[in-house]
């Protein structure tokens, strides 16, 4: 029935990264297309709209270079598929899903759909083990679960992937020794960032067991539309074929928006915010709702997506729609950053909404969401005070409004601060959350039970 | 004469089939050689644009269009208690067993069993003349739920020729034989009803009982009556669906539809694990007992999700039908704008702001309007309601976008959701300055007959100090805190206790996660006293500091969640020790004084 490889040469129009075939017959829509050049070079790119003899193709590496006369669009009956198997662990691939480390195409299992299917939620597991990544603001008052999405929101210049580097190499789940890889792709990102993470994964012996699909900055930008696919494809096989747990960093999800942004202008939809398409938040969730677990297996996928805010506004479209979807956002905050505080995570911006079902007793321990709780009532306190005392100074503020002052300091140099190579655990996080909560009298701990206190507040002198 | 037409064309989820001059409006159609349903959405010529409710990946021009001749319809019939569907009225278990853990296309199951016997007792008897939409038996659909049989509204009614004796009955069975104007024809225990259509109602009656919900934010200060409508906006990380689920749990009504549109898929799969555990805090029994799911996740099929609302307000029609409460929860109406947005994009129509069709705002009207409190067709007299809550997700947190704009023109009930309040952990974030009620005058009855005579003036008490601490705050900002007289300083200081003592409410915390009416009066009082108190401790020479001192303030702040239901005599025993507490600094005042 299907006719593998009819071409049409046929070419009336291109625009942008769009090429317009005309008296086609026999394709269907999200068909994958070679498109060969008068050269003979071979590029790939799908349907986007079929119909009345005409198809609308979209261009993965960009239509420079071709021209309306010669060039082939071959259809190839089927939709965009990467080969799949153990073998792509230590490997590195270009956005495609093509070798770039020299080594041959890896034998694959099998080959398997980039678009994915929805994970049925009935199907869905919860996810609720705690992921202890040995950074003291995540765990305590962050705290990650497999199976979880939980962005970072960035900004240009922010130390983002050295955050997701650090979370990556000393991720556990502890008392576990299950097997784990790393799924990483780079869209759109400068060859250093690219590097740096693979040099981090190298140096803590992660690399063996990573796969990295490189999209870089002067790669074809509409190809940044199926990095994030192909590299979600390989870890929904690794966790819930191989039952590995998977961790996916997925680098600069903003690229792959202007990306999206870029083919909805050449198609002259009807744009919803700043340009971009009324569809990208459910374009979106395509991608970011791949993460999870899936019942009786035991694999996992927890999606680490990472964006840069243009302009640090987390109200543009892609940091807005992100937040969303996702399970929660970690927000860095140029102000500590500028303050020279590692990491830099405006703790009161972020949120972790799995956390409630990954802590407290049996999990973590008995006390960890009060004093989260706590944590962001007292810390947002603080930064009232702050302001407060800008304009007042501080011999207009209260005895008690002096000693959140106090804990402000306390809370970001011996809570929040610690160093890149620095692995706390979670007694030693809550050690530290206790030691910061002390600074402030008893009676202001109005979001944690007494038998809490009793146990594990002690008073500061003064 | 069903249609059968030819793909000519597909972008998406939207598909132009030729040869379809016999398609209707809004006729469910098979689509392609996978019969993939869809929805016809506008006809010209013999071209009919079809919104396609499943992916269209693979789809050839040229595949064939089959017409149904049925308008996009739901099984209303015993057995939906309990379930998840699709936004097409799909069991996602049913799709689960037929193509495992991720979602494949094409597949038809029913949305009951419908081989499920179910002991069937009459309420008919042979010879009743009897109108539409009566009732012709009932049988327990689950402990919590007893399912009436109805005859379909839209049914001529007539006299009963024969009825079925109690027995158990599987759905194909005819129960009854009816006979209006010399024409014979069968009930049976289900009956299918087009979801755009409302379920007729004979009278809507006023809502003025209010709708019970737990949280103390929402029925102390802007509640919202039963068969009532609401809306709460915010951006994320605001609260929404926490505060959609608390009120899945804890509403006082007897079904519970929650419809996920466009939201996580984490999010259903947590109210499956987590409601069969959850018990009712009146029957006792598990909730799931009383929920029907509805869940058309972020990444699934953008059309369904827009039946999705319509499929979920039907099947609430229906229970309210057999004259029962019935909550609505629609997480997120903003995603359904979407999809609407969507396909009027493909379909090239002019839009009107940022990208919104021209009829978002009837929709939205339409939709909010088959909320409503009322009298059933038929016999017996059967009063039921339908209260529809709507989240909204405006871009940006910014109130002034369409969905939000157009929303409250058609709800009573506002929840605006604050992001500063979440920042600082303040939840559920409802931000008591810009939320409002239009419930408070119709339901205070219902109070003052039911909790106390004091509530309503309580109430304005506890609220008007929030909003003098709103107006002095601009002060504070600007002066700091000491510029303000002592009078004015302890606004501020019971304003901080009532938030924290009150407003705030953790969702996950055993005891703090439900507030009876009862225990939230008496919060109130606790609060509102200490205030009476304080200020006359201040006209007698007590100074401020000493009043903030006190000891029992920390106490108060965490009676919410350390005095549980059962002991609720306690806050009594609080207020009247603050009582003392207020009568002993006094007394030493007057010592030193008079010393």
């Amino acid at each position: 029935m299907v006719e593998v490889g009819v071409e049409y040469t046929r070419v009336s129009e291109i625009r942008g990264p769009l090429l317009i075939v005309e008296g086609v017959s026999r394709a269907s829509f999200d068909e994958l297309v070679e498109v060969e050049t008068t050269d003979g070079i071979k590029r790939l790119g799908k349907v986007l709209e079929v119909g009345q003899g005409k198809a609308v193709i979209q261009v993965f590496e960009g239509t420079t270079g071709l021209s309306v006369k010669g060039t082939r669009a071959r259809f190839l009956g089927k939709t965009m598929e990467v080969p799949v198997s153990q073998e792509l662990l230590g490997r590195v691939f270009d956005g495609l899903g093509r070798p770039i480390d020299g080594l041959p195409e890896p034998i694959a299992e099998e080959f398997r759909d980039v678009n994915g299917a929805p994970i049925n939620p009935e199907r869905r597991e919860y996810p609720r083990d705690f992921i202890q990544t040995g950074v003291s603001v995540i765990d305590g008052m962050l705290t990650l679960v497999r199976g979880q999405k939980l962005p970072i929101f960035s900004g240009s210049g922010m130390p983002h992937n050295v955050l997701a580097a650090q979370i990556a190499r000393q991720a556990t789940v502890v008392g576990s020794g299950e097997e784990f890889a790393v799924v990483f792709a780079a869209i759109g990102v400068q060859y250093s960032e690219a590097q740096y993470f693979k040099r981090s994964l190298e140096e803590s012996g992660a690399l063996r067991r990573s796969t990295l699909f490189l999209n870089l900055a002067d790669d074809p930008a509409i190809e940044r539309i199926i990095t994030p696919r192909v590299a979600l494809t390989v870890a929904e096989y690794l966790a819930f074929d191989l039952n590995m747990h998977v961790l996916v960093i997925l680098t600069d999800m903003t690229n792959y928006a202007e990306a999206l942004r870029e083919i909805s202008a050449a198609r002259e939809e009807v744009p919803g915010r700043k340009g971009y398409p009324g569809y990208l938040y459910t374009d979106l969730a395509t991608i970011y709702e791949r993460a999870g677990r899936i019942k009786s297996v035991k694999g996992s996928i927890t999606q680490m997506p990472i964006l840069s805010m243009p302009a640090d506004d987390i109200t543009h479209p892609i940091p807005d729609l992100t937040g969303y979807i996702t399970e929660g956002q970690i927000v860095l905050s140029r102000d500590l950053f500028r303050r020279d505080i590692y990491p830099p995570v405006g703790v009161l911006m972020s949120l972790s909404r799995l956390m409630k079902d990954g802590v407290g007793e049996g999990k973590t321990r008995a006390d960890h969401m009060e004093v989260s709780n706590q944590l962001y009532d007292a810390y947002a306190r603080a930064q009232e005070v702050r302001a407060l005392s800008e304009i007042v100074g501080k011999a207009g503020l209260t005895g008690v409004d002096l000693k959140y002052l106090d804990f402000g300091d306390a809370f970001e140099q011996q809570f929040l601060k610690q160093a890149v190579d620095e692995n706390r655990t979670l007694e030693e996080t809550l050690r530290r959350a206790w030691d910061v909560l002390s600074t402030l009298p008893e009676g202001e701990l109005t979001k944690i039970k007494e038998v809490h206190i009793k146990k594990h507040y002690r008073a500061k002198a003064g | 004469m069903v249609a059968r037409g030819r793909i000519v064309w597909i972008s998406g989820p939207a598909v132009k089939a030729d040869g379809m001059s016999e398609a209707k409006m809004y006729e469910t159609v098979y689509v392609g050689e996978s019969r993939l349903i869809g929805e016809v959405i506008r006809l010209t010529g013999d071209t009919a644009f079809i919104q396609v409710y499943e992916s269209t990946s693979g789809l050839k021009p040229g595949e064939p269009v089959m017409g149904t001749g049925n308008p996009l319809s739901v099984l209303l019939g015993p057995g939906m208690i309990g379930r998840i569907y699709d936004g097409i009225q799909r069991p996602l278990d049913d799709i689960a067993k037929q193509s495992g853990a991720f979602i494949s296309r094409g597949i038809a199951v029913d949305p009951v069993d419908k081989r499920r016997r179910y002991r069937f007792v009459p309420t008919v008897k042979v010879g009743d003349d009897i109108e539409p939409g009566s009732k012709l038996g009932e049988v327990n659909e689950t402990q919590l739920i007893k399912h009436h049989i109805m005859l379909p509204p839209d049914s001529p009614g007539g006299r009963v020729i024969a009825v079925e004796k109690e027995g158990e009955y599987d759905l194909e069975h005819p129960i009854a034989t009816l006979e209006k104007n010399g024409k014979r024809y069968e009930a049976k225990m289900y009956h299918y009803w087009p979801v755009r259509r409302p379920r007729p109602l004979k009278e809507k009656l006023d809502p003025e009982i209010p709708l019970i919900t737990g949280q103390r934010v929402i029925d102390t200060l802007f509640p919202v009556a039963k068969g009532g409508t609401a809306a709460i906006p915010g951006g994320f990380g605001t609260g929404k669906t926490v505060t959609m689920h608390q009120i899945a749990k804890w509403a006082d009504a007897q079904v519970v539809i929650y419809i996920g549109c466009g939201e996580r898929g984490n999010e259903m799969t947590e109210v499956l694990v987590e409601f069969p555990h959850l018990t009712d805090p009146r029957s006792g029994r598990p909730l799931m007992e009383r929920t029907v799911l509805v869940a058309n996740t972020s990444n699934m099929p953008v059309a369904a999700r827009e039946a999705s609302i319509y499929t979920g307000v039907t099947m609430g029609e229906y229970y309210r039908d057999m004259g029962y409460d019935v909550v609505l929860v629609a997480d997120s109406t903003s995603r359904w704008a979407e999809a609407l947005r969507e396909m009027s994009g493909r379909l090239e129509e002019m839009p009107a702001e940022e990208g919104y069709p021209s009829y978002l705002a009837s929709r939205l009207a339409e939709f909010y309007e088959r909320a409503g409190r009322g009298i059933a067709l038929g016999t017996p007299e059967r009063i039921g309601s339908v209260t529809l809550i709507g989240a909204v997700s405006p871009s940006g947190a910014d109130f002034t976008e369409p969905v939000t704009t157009h929303t409250i023109r058609f709800i009573k009930t506002f929840w605006g959701l604050d992001t500063r309040l979440a920042y600082s952990r303040h939840y559920p974030a409802i931000n008591w300055m810009i939320s409002y009620s239009g419930y408070v005058n119709s339901i205070a009855k219902w109070w003052m007959k039911n909790v106390s005579e004091e509530w309503f003036r309580l109430r304005e008490e506890g609220y008007y100090i929030l909003q003098r601490e709103d107006t002095l705050k601009e002060i504070v900002r600007l002066l700091g805190p000491e510029a303000l007289p002592d009078e004015e300083k302890l606004v501020l200081e019971v304003a901080r206790m009532i938030k924290i003592g009150i407003l705030q409410q953790a969702a996950f915390d055993k005891i703090d996660t439900y507030c009876s009416p009862m225990k939230q009066l008496k919060l109130l009082r606790l609060m509102v006293g200490f205030y009476r108190e304080a200020q006359k401790a201040l006209k007698a020479g007590i100074s401020l500091a000493d009043i903030r001192s006190m000891q029992i303030i920390t106490r108060m702040l965490k009676a919410k969640f350390e005095i549980s239901e059962e002991e609720i005599s306690r806050i009594d025993a609080l207020y009247n020790e603050m009582v003392e507490e207020f009568k002993a600094l006094t007394a030493k005042e007057v010592k030193q004084v008079v010393g």
